[in-house]
């Protein structure tokens, strides 16, 4: 990665009596694709617009480039944004809705660069095509907005984005409204896009597999606070606390002592991990990944415990396995009937310890876990989504 | 499909008295008194295309001013907060509760020569000032019995028609689709310009529509304002049925050719929207 780009400056916001940013810093590289994942209401959204030029933070500054632009409104901002639900011009044709940005903005004359031209016809003509080509929707110019699938509108939105050539191009939740496999190719044809043009993405979303999949950077959210700031990788492997834990993937957070470096102690055992630098007896939380766990017979396991609910996933099963009332899920591609009695083993890689944090004891217990459940969850949450960061 | 037999009562109303009173229309329009088939009705309208002429111009000159004031109002209402609009758009409403004759009646008084802008403008010394400055002799501002008043009392009356649609158009128009505009780099004007006055043309058709139909075919207001003056379209169709001129076969003839007239002009007006910016009319 190279300079930084933009930068956030113990940014707050409130809202009413809701504080909406609590004191967020954060900078942004140049050619990054930067993910700020989150539920809602954590902040995310109005981060983007933030940047975008649509909100002004309550105190703190916004840099670009180096140069404060609090006050710069959002036509004079050299970013552009693809909205949620693709805010196309609906009295306009493809070829127009790209074009817009390229025919309210004057450019140079090349003659004289002191005299402020529109761009030239020929030139628009060259950049859309060249725009709906990038997005694999070269010859749609002449079709109606209305006559394009929703896939296909999100393209025209991104085509119509990066016309412009601009330097970051925010994307709020541009995936919400598809469906899941459509979601999948747009996300690997959304990483495509970003390096083939070579700018900076700022990406929102609360799904957590599409912020792993295409980000450089992950800045996890909650509460109008920056949770965590990784890579992918760091973010999956090595949660800050239990809420970035819980929200990245699935995790089973258990309470635990950290006995010395290298030894942690749970349900009254020790095991060994690779985690080091806690205190002596230091109390910990515990995150242990449901595919890390392998499920062994009951003579051989570290911890032993009975299964209480089994689900088939397709590619494993989630097993819900219950250890002294306390409710892990494991996934596994071996099955376990109800009510057997199992253990599991735990490679010390497996363990990965946080330090103890408002959320601790919050998230990371399976006893009342439901898929069905989740699956409506996710869904009340995306409406909430639209209300409330409105 | 059963359902469809709750439309059976408006049906039977409709063929009752909208399509059969319309084939009547057509049936007079086309007859003479005896009965027998003939154009003359429409030959000898040329006598009242002064009548016509009067009705199309006051009537577009009403909607043109309809426009003026109602897009502008209804364009800044949608950007105010609830309660605003909610207290505004009851004020627009108001009038319309009121009978029609008794506000046209209150017009009267107030444009009259001795009425109440007169009276007013005597008062506060306004036409001493203008006599003393330029040596003339005003004592009144003459404002009824004129073609203003007549457009004054259409502007008045169907003004409502015009901000209502519009209003709703552009209340319903994304917030986001507005900043994605911004986004892209227009300021102000531009974002008007290039789409909320082209998203919101849809409302201003069917105002146009709702002001300009019950504009050209109006008959008391020339009476009331006008003083009977200016021979309207309405006056005239009125007359034919009712008055001293009593020929329903003009009249319905007269009738026919407004309606005709009036709905080219709303088709090339719907097409036009509709080639110039792909707007679906309402």
């Amino acid at each position: 990665m190279s300079k930084e780009l933009i930068r956030l400056s113990d940014c707050f916001m409130k809202f009413d009596d809701d504080v909406i940013l609590d004191h967020i810093n954060l900078y942004i590289n140049d050619k990054e694709f930067l993910t700020l994942l989150g539920p809602s209401g954590c902040g995310k959204t109005t981060t983007l617009r933030i940047i975008g030029g649509f909100q002004k933070p309550t105190s703190g500054d916004v840099y670009f480039d180096g140069v404060r632009i609090n006050d710069v409104p959002p036509h004079k901002r050299k970013v552009n944004t693809v909205f949620q639900k693709y805010a196309l011009f609906t009295h306009m044709n493809i070829f127009e809705n790209v074009a817009f940005g390229l025919r309210v903005n004057k450019v140079p004359d090349p003659k004289d660069p002191k005299r402020m031209i529109k761009v030239p016809e020929s030139e628009i003509k060259e950049r859309v095509e060249e725009a709906l080509a990038l997005v694999n929707l070269a010859g749609y110019g002449k079709r109606s907005v209305n006559s394009l699938s929703g896939g296909q509108q999100q393209r025209v939105a991104i085509a119509r984005a990066i016309v412009n050539r601009p330097q970051v191009l925010l994307l709020d939740e541009p995936l919400g409204a598809l469906d899941l496999k459509l979601r999948k190719d747009m996300q690997i044809e959304l990483k495509r896009i970003q390096q083939q043009v070579g700018i900076t993405f700022i990406y929102v979303t609360h799904d957590q597999e599409e912020a792993l999949t295409m980000s450089d950077t992950i800045v996890v959210m909650n509460e109008g606070k920056i949770q965590q700031i990784g890579t992918p990788e760091d973010i999956y492997n090595e949660p800050k606390n239990a809420f970035v834990a819980d929200f990245i993937g699935e995790s089973n957070i258990i309470d635990g002592i950290m006995h010395e470096d290298y030894v942690v102690g749970m349900y009254g055992r020790k095991f060994k991990c690779l985690d080091k630098g806690f205190a002596p007896n230091e109390p910990v939380d515990v995150v242990i990944r449901p595919e890390d766990i392998d499920i062994v017979p009951e003579a051989e396991g570290q911890l032993t415990g009975t299964v209480t609910e089994v689900t088939f996933k397709g590619i494993h099963y989630d097993i819900i396995v219950d250890f002294k009332g306390f409710k892990w899920l494991i996934q596994t591609t071996d099955y376990s009937p109800v009510g057997a009695k199992i253990g599991v083993k735990i490679d010390p890689d497996g363990f990965h310890i946080m330090k103890k944090s408002q959320y601790s004891g919050t998230f990371g217990d399976y006893s009342s876990y439901s898929s069905e459940y989740d699956e409506l969850n996710e869904d009340r949450l995306e409406d909430e989504e639209v209300g409330d960061e409105e | 499909m059963k359902n469809k037999w709750l439309a059976a009562p408006y049906v039977v109303w409709m063929a009752l008295f909208v399509v059969a009173p319309l084939i009547l229309v057509v049936i007079f329009a086309f007859t003479d008194k005896a009965g027998g088939i003939t154009l003359d009705n429409f030959s000898n309208m040329a006598t009242y295309i002064p009548a016509f002429q009067h009705s199309f111009v006051l009537a577009i000159a009403a909607t043109v001013i309809c426009i003026l004031i109602g897009y502008p109002l209804a364009y800044f209402l949608s950007r105010e907060s609830l309660m605003v609009r909610k207290v505004a758009m009851m004020l627009i409403m108001l009038p319309m509760w009121m009978n029609f004759l008794l506000r046209t009646y209150a017009w009267m008084s107030i444009l009259d020569d001795n009425g109440l802008i007169n009276q007013f403008l005597a008062n506060i010394g306004f036409f001493n000032l203008i006599n003393s400055i330029f040596g003339t002799n005003l004592q009144y501002i003459h404002m009824i019995n004129t073609q203003g008043a007549i457009v004054l009392g259409m502007v008045y009356n169907f003004l409502p028609f015009m901000v209502l649609p519009i209003f709703s158009v552009i209340d319903k128009i994304d917030h986001r689709v507005i900043e994605a505009a911004q986004d892209l780099g227009a300021n102000g004007t531009m974002v008007f310009r290039k789409v909320i006055f082209p998203l919101s043309l849809p409302g201003v058709l069917s105002g146009v529509t709702m002001v300009f139909i019950p504009s050209v075919s109006t008959f008391a207001l020339s009476r009331l304002l006008g003083g009977g003056k200016t021979l309207l379209l309405g006056d005239l169709i009125e007359m034919q049925f009712l008055g001293n001129a009593y020929n329903p076969h003009l009249g319905s003839a007269i009738a026919l050719v407004m309606m005709v007239i009036v709905l080219v002009m709303m088709a090339i007006m719907n097409r036009f929207g509709e080639g110039e910016e792909g707007v679906a009319v309402l």
